[in-house]
């Protein structure tokens, strides 16, 4: 040990680094953070939760309105996407069989508590309604299943992402204002993109202008907590989240100007911009999911912020170097 | 904001428990007796079964455990930083090595620690007073004991893996081919029956002291005003004081240099202080969608 040993020497560096403000130090560039154990169900279930909750929604006003068409097609992708979820949450479980374990209580500082009662509700008010709209099943239980799938989906369509921003991981944490607005828009732009492109265009103006909406409302949001999120939004914008990112909002973009210029004249627009659209609200919520994880790997994430905050004088820290007075 | 109305010095502690709670118990690290034997991790390793975590040599000093995690509840930290001679006269070894540019230069090196300062420090979970990873655990297999410690029921977990990235320190974890999130009990059977934690009871040099925390903190007090009395310019308590980021913590310590530098963030937080504002944008983005959706109703049918 008496030659200097390069991992020492860089970590002195980095401790000299952070106290001339050049970057912050770490121990040996390891993560302060542990990595999400999550993998692909959970990307995929935001994206068909969002897409269920506002199905539902789309269903329920499209009921009012008596279009019966869009309120069928809606019901339907409603209640499969919400079926589909359970079986992804379960998968992803390291105990899948323990998943009951999930309703033992309802706790509203662990949004995956809330979430879960929340599925709980979806998935069969969801199945109800879809077999009265289709099958003519069922239609006491439907008066109340449907109302309560449509109010169930608001909460569906966003809790995910407080979900996300209740952990220690910046990216996620620190887009807490922002991040629940991009899954409302997400969920908007696939309910309308689903239903544009199950639906004759006759009957489909609400879901292309819900898509159009959501859309836009989804890259108004991304913009925006980008921005917001300063230098932490690195993760968002590098590697594979960055790809995932860009191509969502390319996606998200060329779908939903083909569903407002020849959606309404041609089914196969519609069907290719439904189609769009939906793939860019799936590629939207995997970036989000990847960020999480590159903002966990990288320490300078975890201690950058945190040691400018106290810098600033906005958080006292952790440690304190002063002996109390009357100590002992 | 339904969150901050739950938050109590140390949430269901000893409040839910009245006759049988305890007085709350905690480790005091005092990483400047710290001499890195691992005699803890091999303790806890025997004492809680935990399986073997062989990550074969990492070069990265005498540290080949490398992080806390489901199979490493106690973990040393091993931090050379190179001291140049002369650290007597007048400056500490911190601020000795903060000026390691000398180095480069080609100052001569203290020859006695062959020009290297050792910093050594055993890690652990933490046993947050606002505990993040309790708080999130949807199961409710995360729960505070009668003692004020944070421990997972293993026949409740399901392996949701939610506590993981709540962790502000990177402690707990799913094991694999197990599925369930393991971390440190602060050996709650043992406590049970009376006992210290094996780690405590394990280490040579007293460098882990377990007790009741308002003792372990008293005790805590006296030492960083000694050390700073020698001259020690970088001892600082971390999680010793309720006005932290995770309301001061069961388990805290005395280092010798920032935080970051032993791998431990600066300023943790728990992550559930902010729900409320959370929600509040969850509910807010509901509306605009209700809203969005009644809007696109309104217009006509094709």
């Amino acid at each position: 040990m008496s030659e200097q040993p390069p991992l020492a020497a860089a970590a002195a560096a980095g401790a000299r680094a952070s106290r001339d403000g050049a970057g912050p130090s770490s121990y040996y560039g390891q993560a302060v953070l542990k990595r999400p154990v999550w993998t692909w169900e959970i990307p995929v279930y935001f994206f068909l939760g969002g897409l269920a909750g506002a199905s539902a929604g789309l269903a329920y006003v499209a009921g009012l309105r008596r279009n019966r068409r869009l309120e069928r097609s809606a019901w339907a992708a409603a209640a499969l996407a919400a079926a589909a979820s359970p079986a992804l949450l379960v998968s992803d479980l390291g105990r899948p069989e323990r998943f009951l374990n999930m309703l033992r209580l309802f706790k509203v500082t662990s949004p995956m508590s809330v979430g879960s009662w929340v599925v709980a509700a979806m998935v069969p008010s969801s199945a109800v309604a879809s077999a009265d709209a289709w099958l003519g099943a069922l239609p006491r239980l439907a008066r109340v299943a449907r109302p309560g799938a449509a109010l169930a989906g608001l909460p569906m369509s966003t809790y995910t992402a407080v979900l996300l921003a209740n952990t220690a991981i910046p990216a996620w944490h620190e887009a807490r204002g922002t991040l629940p607005f991009l899954f409302a828009g997400g969920a908007a732009a696939s309910a309308g993109a689903v239903a544009a492109a199950a639906t004759p265009a006759a009957d489909a103006g609400p879901a292309r202008r819900l898509a159009i909406g959501g859309a836009a409302a989804e890259l108004a949001a991304a913009a925006l907590m980008e921005r917001r999120l300063g230098e932490l939004a690195r993760p968002y914008r590098e590697g594979a989240a960055g790809r995932l990112g860009r191509a969502g909002k390319a996606l998200t973009a060329g779908g939903a100007a083909l569903l407002a210029a020849r959606g309404r004249r041609s089914r196969a627009a519609a069907i290719a911009g439904g189609l769009l659209v939906a793939g860019g609200a799936l590629c939207a919520r995997w970036s989000v999911f990847r960020a999480g994880f590159a903002s966990a790997s990288d320490p300078s994430f975890t201690v950058g912020p945190q040691r400018a905050r106290i810098e600033r004088g906005e958080a006292r820290g952790g440690s304190r170097k002063a002996a109390r007075s009357q100590a002992g | 904001m339904g969150a901050k109305l739950l938050r109590t010095p140390t949430p269901s502690w000893p409040g839910s428990y009245g006759d049988e709670a305890r007085p709350r118990k905690g480790f005091f690290t005092d990483t400047s007796v710290c001499i890195g034997c691992k005699a803890c991790e091999v303790a806890c390793k025997e004492w809680n079964r935990i399986p073997g975590s062989p990550r074969g040599f990492s070069g990265r000093s005498y540290d080949n455990t490398l992080a806390l995690g489901p199979d490493s509840w106690r973990h040393v930290a091993f931090v050379e930083q190179r001291v140049p001679a002369g650290v007597a006269d007048g400056a500490s070894p911190a601020e000795a090595a903060a000026r390691g540019e000398a180095i480069e230069a080609g100052a001569p090196l203290r020859e006695d620690a062959g020009g290297v300062r050792w910093l050594m420090a055993s890690d652990v979970c933490k046993h947050c007073s606002h505990a993040a990873c309790l708080e999130v655990c949807p199961t409710g297999a995360l729960f505070r004991t009668e003692y004020g410690t944070v421990v997972v029921q293993e026949d409740v977990c399901n392996g949701c893996g939610y506590c993981v990235p709540a962790c502000p320190f990177g402690v707990i974890g799913r094991r694999e081919g197990d599925g369930r999130a393991w971390k440190c009990t602060l050996c709650y059977d043992r406590l049970k029956d009376e006992r210290e934690p094996a780690c405590a009871q394990a280490c040579p040099t007293s460098s882990i002291q377990f007790g009741d925390l308002d003792e372990l903190r008293a005790r805590a007090e006296k030492r960083l005003a000694e050390l700073r009395e020698a001259g020690e310019s970088g001892a600082q308590l971390y999680l010793a004081d309720e006005d932290d980021g995770v309301g001061g913590a069961g388990a805290f310590f005395l280092l010798l240099d920032e935080p970051e530098v032993y791998g431990l963030p600066p300023d943790p937080v728990d992550a559930t202080r902010e729900l409320g504002s959370a929600w509040a944008a969850a509910g807010a983005a509901a509306l605009a969608l209700a809203a969005g959706l009644v809007a696109a109703a309104l217009g006509g049918r094709g």
